[in-house]
């Protein structure tokens, strides 16, 4: 019987029969439960590095990484250039780390477009049902008809080249996903009791949207969050690979990695440690989203 | 007994683990023996135990849990260290299993025929077609489902809940097995399918001399049927003897407290009076709270919904007219499908209906919209069934107390919050809990909390929606104690919906009962209980459990 399971203190006697259940508080500080977790903490740092190098990148890399040695370049990873260097001589590592302020700025915008649009969209088509969610519904199934590369492509080329603007096409390719899903959280969330009885309750229809609904519908929105924050990185590469976003030699993780591919033989680490850091950015950022949706 | 039992549990130990370290010991040395063709029932609250020994019997106890100690002994054969394989050849075919939900027991995408087929064939091996079908067909008559031809091609979503659980009871008859483990197999359905299920078991245990092994909450139940009751508390045996005696004479204290909790349909209605609640006297006075106005007067209700497998229209309530006594008690009773819960919609002004009118206090309130109708439910409130989902997760007990203060607009900051005190301690709860969020709380906890939240607006009228049936028997017991007392003190009308006769019983001035959308009867509680009009109540009222060992109701305190 699972209610056995079900953890508490009560001390009421109508639960006597649990009382020798070992008691876990709820108000374990959020520190205690993070540091608990190995691979949670190294995801924040992980997180937390890249945000370091976005903002002073001086700091971690001491290299140029816009004008190479000639001489030294495509040379495989040694002390003194940690990810090798590249067909021009320039240090990887330094690369790296210069781009991540422009790749992190492109899919912040492009995750936070899709995720603001996409699930304000599902919110209103689940919450209000009816003509509004037909007429919504049908505008985002247009929307997915249409592969998203694609879209994304008419997008930009509406609204001009450079990284944002690249960023924001991302996201509107985006939107469909966050719509879909959210609008199905909110039509699982909407049929519990708990709505009604806020209703029942008295509450103005807003406070029951987004005190209830909204909080208890999020959970899976934020996984799709961290899985988009991946794929938009490549998203945002594959356009700067078409020449719509980062134009050469501004280094950008995407840009990395399909200019590397061309090397891929002869200089593996031109694509491996790029690759390897949105790798382990995207990873974190999944583990970090699940902790959160657990919380 | 000069032969050996059929199946001997003997200081069977299971532990459930929690976490790398932690173990929590659900089941503590229990012990009973069920001899061929013998009736046993364990009987406890939710976590006594009963489940998980029956699930080790069938060693089906999962990957958390482990037997820790004792043994099984089945036929001879020790049961605890069998293997995967091993276990197969014993289970369906030597031990039946009949689940506690017959709603997602049978797979929706596959035939009833099928499913038991597959029961067969999994242990039988190739089975010609013909005799395949027959033998199907044979159950499904043997367990007395009509037309088992037609019912074996259908889905599960075509029959009714009482038809599922027959289909699952024809499952764990198809290899003539000697013993049938049933958990809560009457639990989910209403009070006649129980009755039918019930005799059909008996009928086929004396049929066919199957031993069954019966778990259930319902010592009522227990008492009707059984050879012997096992009665678990915290995983340990308690009591365990014959059923008059249990019934009649409990020697331990906590047998005579889960008796003292199951309603009794003869008995009267709960009072409150000088700090007790007790039964009333008959012929005694009504209490003082109540009026003889009525606070809710609905007339000539009328609603339908669209049947989607159809394509007609399903007449929920038809026709319908109520009044609830001002400081009273309307109950409603009707089985599933019924139309109560429609109803109970309807006057709360969370459905409208087709046609009718809900007056409240003397005022028309059918067709109030926006403002004003968000002012009638700070009078109206409604208690949901199942206080898992009717409390949001994610808000602290504080918070879901303060939300009809502040939709309401009543009361400022540290006046809620002395008021969430105050709701708390008039449901019996302590303070500190208004910190906790539900998932730290009991089922019978949160439905305090549901009724405190109920009563936060100090509404005259709160509609409560088998409030108390997804409860343990002696948490049933404090809640309907709480609501009569709650009702004394504050002087509130409630409509009381159940489908159980014995619980509306105590707790009504007058009731209606309701069949398909009509109201079939309806008069004052002493009256229907004691010269039911209609067939159809005289029919509900018989298949109540408890009826065969009845026992002596105490006072409460």
């Amino acid at each position: 019987m699972t209610a056995l399971l079900v953890k508490s203190s009560d001390s009421a006697p109508e639960i006597a029969p649990q009382a020798d259940a070992p008691a876990r508080r709820a108000h374990d500080s959020l520190w205690r439960a993070v540091l608990r977790q190995p691979g949670l903490v190294l995801s924040f740092a992980v997180i937390a590095l890249v945000i370091a190098w976005a903002f002073v990148p001086e700091v971690f890399a001491s290299q140029d990484p816009i004008n190479g040695v000639p001489a030294e370049r495509l040379s495989a990873p040694s002390a003194e250039h940690w990810f090798g260097t590249d067909n021009l001589g320039r240090d990887t590592y330094a690369r790296v780390v210069h781009g991540s302020a422009l790749t992190l700025q492109a899919t912040l915008v492009a995750v936070l477009v899709g995720i603001v649009v996409g699930a304000g969209v599902g919110l209103i088509a689940g919450f209000v049902r009816g003509l509004v969610e037909d007429w919504l519904m049908r505008v985002i199934e247009v929307m997915l008809a249409v592969p998203g590369l694609l879209l994304s492509l008419a997008v930009v080329t509406a609204l001009g080249f450079g990284t944002i603007n690249v960023a924001i096409a991302v996201g509107i390719a985006n939107i469909a996903s966050f719509a879909r899903v959210m609008r199905s959280e909110t039509l699982k969330i909407g049929a519990l009791p708990y709505i009604e009885a806020s209703k029942a309750s008295g509450s103005h229809w807003s406070y029951t949207l987004f005190a209830h609904v909204l909080p208890n519908a999020r959970g899976p929105v934020l996984a799709l969050t961290a899985l988009e924050f991946g794929t938009a990185i490549l998203s945002v590469s594959a356009l700067s690979f078409l020449g719509f976003g980062a134009q050469p030699p501004t280094p950008e993780w995407g840009a990395l990695v399909s200019g590397g591919r061309d090397y891929l033989a002869t200089a593996w680490w031109m694509t491996t440690f790029p690759g390897l850091v949105i790798a382990a950015v995207v990873l974190s950022a999944n583990r970090i989203a699940r902790f959160l949706e657990d919380r | 007994m000069t032969h050996p039992p059929l199946l001997s549990v003997s200081g069977l130990r299971v532990g459930y683990r929690i976490s790398r370290t932690e173990t929590f010991r659900a089941v503590h040395g229990v012990d009973f023996d069920i001899a061929a063709g013998e009736l046993v029932s364990l009987v406890g609250e939710s976590g006594s135990g009963k489940s998980t020994t029956a699930h080790a019997v069938l060693g089906l106890l999962g990957e958390r849990a482990r037997v820790e100690g004792g043994s099984i002994r089945f036929d001879g054969a020790e049961l605890t260290r069998l293997g995967d394989k091993q276990w197969r050849a014993i289970r369906g075919a030597r031990i039946g299993f009949v689940p506690q939900d017959p709603a997602v027991s049978l797979n929706p995408t596959r035939r009833i025929g099928e499913q038991i087929a597959q029961a067969i064939t999994l242990h039988k091996g190739r089975v010609p077609k013909d005799a395949l079908r027959q033998r199907v067909i044979d159950l499904l008559a043997k367990v007395g489902i009509d037309r088992p031809e037609l019912r074996s091609r259908q889905y599960p979503h075509q029959l009714s809940g009482g038809m599922r659980q027959r289909a699952l009871i024809a499952t764990a008859l198809a290899n003539d097995p000697e013993l049938i483990i049933a958990d809560e197999p009457t639990s989910a359905l209403d009070v006649t399918i129980q009755k039918q299920i019930l005799d059909h078991i008996d009928a086929l245990r004396r049929e066919l001399g199957i031993a069954i092994l019966l778990i259930t909450h319902d010592l009522g139940v227990a008492g009707d049927r059984s050879d012997r009751i096992v009665v678990l508390e915290s995983g340990r045996v308690v009591e365990s003897g014959a059923p008059e005696q249990i019934l009649a004479a409990p020697s331990a204290a906590y047998t005579r407290k889960l008796l003292a909790a199951v309603p009794q349909v003869s008995s009267g209605r709960l009072v409150w009076a000088d700090g007790v609640v007790r039964e009333r006297e008959p012929g005694a006075a009504l209490p003082r709270t109540r009026e003889d106005s009525a606070i809710l007067v609905a007339t000539g209700l009328r609603k339908a919904f669209r049947d989607s497998g159809s394509g007609g229209d399903v007449q929920a309530v038809d026709d319908v007219s109520i009044a609830v006594p001002r400081g009273g008690t309307l109950g409603m009773v009707g089985e599933s499908g019924s139309g109560k819960s429609t109803l109970a919609r309807i006057v709360t002004r969370l459905t409208d209906p087709d046609a009718g009118r809900v007056e409240f206090d003397g005022r028309d309130v059918t067709a109030l919209r926006g403002k004003r109708l968000r002012e009638l439910r700070r009078h109206v409130q409604l208690v949901y069934q199942n206080p898992f989902a009717s409390l949001d997760p994610r808000f602290t007990i504080g918070r879901t107390l303060t939300e009809p203060l502040r939709a309401f607009g009543i009361g400022d900051r540290p006046a809620r919050a002395r008021r969430v005190a105050e709701l708390l301690d008039l449901v019996g709860l302590p303070a500190s809990f208004a910190e906790r969020k539900p998932a730290e709380m009991s089922g019978g906890q949160r439905q305090r909390v549901a009724i405190a939240r109920a009563l936060a607006s100090e509404p005259s009228l709160v509609v409560l929606d088998e409030a108390v049936s997804a409860l343990d028997v002696s948490v049933q017991a404090q809640i309907l104690e709480l609501l009569v007392r709650v009702q004394a003190e504050l002087g509130v009308s409630y409509i009381f919906i159940s489908h159980d006769l014995a619980v509306i019983r105590q707790v009504s001035d007058d009731i209606v009962v309701m069949r398909r959308g009509r109201l079939v009867e309806a008069g004052t509680a002493d009256r229907v209980y004691t010269t039911p009009a209609v067939d159809y109540t005289r029919a509900l009222l018989a298949a109540v459990p408890g009826g065969r060992h009845p026992h002596p109701r105490k006072v409460l305190s």
